[in-house]
């Protein structure tokens, strides 16, 4: 019963808390399970309960210094040791070390005759020892509803969990108590009548061939949690669980760009490459380049000296060292050096969210500064669409969330439709780089587009996307009234510009030829009219002197005749 | 078959081992129940031990005991096991093959 005031004025009480032992859970549990408390753990059978457990007990003696006691009904100690075994935890060790004590109780229906009445203390007095002999802080009881299978006093048995519980409780163990999963309820006997502090499900579902492990926190009282169904994986190392959390948008963005290792791409992209952290969608058709470009950005990375996780879910490892070397990228250096991690699975091989999880466990491993992703669109074919999507999300959240530049590469038919899937990633992608084949005049040739690219300028001009034994090239493509032109067409069009040009080039020179040959024309005949002209005048000049002078000659001759003769001029003797 | 172990659990002694942990009303009904079917049906020819596990409660582990009280005979083999407090004498006779013996030795 909850009271008004326990709803609103609760005070924020810290639950004290035990690690898991389990990666990725604690995250969604808060923090781990309720500390001297049992926890239910329901589920149909294979689904992993019986590992969670034991791993609950495993790392609590190992890294967390409680020790454990694990009481089984199912399996007995010796299919225990050696179940997991193949996950490197040595029971044997952890006993001879009074780390963990474990108690199988065999429950055979067909040896037990009941007569009159009877309790269950031998258990409770089993319970006590495997407690008591270790010092255990952490109790593992799997599968207590086998009690319900063995023995035929129902109420007897429901009335005898019902005090184990509260036992526990005493004891202040932090407990794992397993349980079937019912048809319509939680568990087959509903205990989860009995544990009120933490239920967790786990499910183990297949679809198309497909079966994925998802856990789900079904209630945690008094502590917050995650909600969600958790995708998680059992492999070589014990449970993993996907704790990515729904779609936060409150990441820390950094400025930093990263190169796209293609300097014409960088330029196209403001002239610097992604930025840290970003998301990159490279989406095209089949053969298109997306690989090379996505190579190309690894190869940059490396280069800067960061470490980058390849996913590839198409070719193995080899296959693409080997095809990137023929374009000059030398992958295999890199992978040697220790910057570059394949992980290579085939997307059929599990589900979505398997491979999700793996993706996750793989890049807390290698604490990458970017991941490839080549292709994201296998992933998504593998689950259920819109499930798919929702994870794919979460997934980029938790990359962002650590600064981890993602590429993705996402196969779209052909021609001009843009594939729904691809539409739909694209929201949460902050650059988006389409590559198209172009076809004209009987060729293919691959164009790229930045589609988009948030918080940088970008050019929004296609260009051709050449794979060259030197690597991927970018050159302009020529745009003209015809539309985009590329490869031959282009180089065609190209040598016609030229020789248009040239055409208008000669044209101009003849001209200009001609006009200096008119000019120095017209500069020799205006010389020549001058010199002319100077000629004529000094000739003149000449004779005008000389006619002056004559007469002046004249003048003074008829004077001294006149002088001579003793002629007047009319008023004495000249 | 019947007939063969007839043969063979005559004239030997049973026994019987009472699990109980600590005294409490069930045990000592059971105790009381084992007694009185004994002294019926095998008198003279029948031993009882009752085990605390509260006392020892490792035994319970090396024994498999899971209920209380627990009634396992030993010998004659089979070992038989019967869980409660002994009052359905029927079922417990049954189980025990003490009323096959009963019926033989009249």
């Amino acid at each position: 019963m909850y009271s008004g005031c326990d709803l609103f004025m609760a005070t924020p009480r810290t639950l004290p808390k035990v690690r898991s032992g389990t990666d990725g859970l604690d995250d969604i549990l808060g923090g781990g399970l309720p500390a001297g408390r049992p926890t239910l753990v329901c589920g149909a059978a294979g689904c992993g309960k019986t590992l969670l457990g034991m791993q609950f007990l495993v790392r609590g003696a190992i890294d967390y210094g409680e020790p454990g006691a694990f009481i089984a009904f199912e399996e007995n100690v010796e299919d225990l040791h050696k179940n997991v075994a193949s996950l490197g935890f040595d029971l044997a060790d952890l006993e001879s070390r009074k780390l963990l004590s474990i108690d199988h109780i065999q429950i055979d229906p067909t040896n037990i005759i009941e007569s009159g009445d009877y309790d269950l203390s031998g258990l409770f007095l089993r319970l006590g020892l495997a407690i008591d002999s270790v010092g255990a802080k952490r109790v593992v009881i799997d599968t207590l509803e086998t009690l319900f299978g063995g023995l035929s006093n129902y109420g007897l048995v429901r009335a005898e969990l019902k005090r184990l519980f509260e036992w526990l409780k005493e004891r202040k163990v932090s407990a794992i108590i397993t349980a079937e999963r019912g048809d319509n309820a939680l568990t087959r006997h509903g205990l989860e009548e009995y544990v009120s502090d933490c239920v967790i499900a786990l499910d183990h579902r297949v679809h198309d061939q497909v079966s994925t492990r998802r856990l789900r926190v079904v209630k945690y009282r008094g502590s917050l949690h995650g909600t969600n169904e958790y995708p998680f994986l059992i492999d070589q190392t014990g449970i993993t669980v996907l704790p990515v959390t729904s779609a936060g948008l409150d990441h820390s963005v950094l400025d930093e760009r990263v190169s796209t290792g293609i300097p014409r791409l960088d330029s196209m992209l403001g002239g610097r490459g992604y930025y840290r952290g970003s998301t990159i969608l490279v989406s095209g058709t089949a053969g298109g380049g997306k690989t090379s470009l996505a190579a190309h950005f690894a190869d940059a990375t490396c280069r800067a000296g960061e470490r980058v996780l390849f996913f590839s879910f198409e070719e193995s490892p080899h296959q693409i060292t080997r095809n990137m070397r023929s374009i000059g990228l030398d992958l295999k250096h890199r992978e040697d050096a220790g910057l570059l991690r394949f992980v290579a699975a085939r997307p059929t091989a599990f589900g979505m969210e398997t491979h999700l999880a793996v993706l996750h466990k793989r890049v807390r491993e290698f604490a990458p500064a970017a991941v490839v992703v080549d292709p994201a669109s296998t992933l998504i074919n593998a689950g259920q669409a819109t499930a798919a999507q929702q994870m794919l999300v979460r997934l980029i959240d938790f990359l962002k969330a650590e600064h981890i530049t993602v590429l993705m590469t996402t196969l779209t038919q052909g021609g001009d439709v843009i594939e729904r899937t691809d539409v739909e990633i694209s929201s949460i992608v902050d650059t988006w780089l389409l590559l198209k084949t172009i076809e004209l005049a009987g060729e293919r040739n691959r164009g790229l587009y930045v589609l988009k690219s948030r918080g940088m300028a970008h050019s929004n001009q296609i260009r051709e996307f050449n794979i060259t034994n030197k690597g991927v090239v970018l050159t302009d493509v020529y745009v003209g009234v015809d539309g985009v032109l590329t490869g031959s067409a282009r180089l065609a069009q190209e040598a016609r510009v030229r020789d248009e040009a040239r055409q208008r080039a000669l044209v101009i020179e003849q001209k200009s030829r001609r006009l200096s040959q008119l000019e120095a024309h017209h500069k020799e005949q205006l010389a020549k009219l001058q010199a002319d002209f100077e000629n004529e005048a000094a000739e003149l000049r000449i004779a005008i002197e000389a006619a002056a002078k004559d007469t002046q000659l004249r003048d003074q001759d008829r004077l001294r005749m006149a002088q001579v003769r003793q002629q007047d001029d009319g008023e004495g003797l000249l | 078959m019947n007939e063969h172990k007839r043969e063979e659990t005559d004239g030997k002694v049973w026994n019987l081992r009472l699990y109980i942990a600590g005294d409490s009303p069930k045990s000592r009904t059971a105790l009381a129940n084992l007694e009185r079917m004994c002294e019926r049906h095998l008198p003279g020819r029948y031993k009882i031990d009752v085990i605390d596990l509260v006392k020892t409660p490792e035994l319970a582990k090396a024994h498999q005991i899971l209920a209380i009280p627990t009634l396992v005979r030993e010998v004659p083999e089979p070992i038989k096991r019967v869980i409660g407090d002994l009052s359905d004498e029927s079922k417990a006779l049954l189980n025990l093959d003490l009323d096959s013996l009963t019926t033989g030795s009249r």
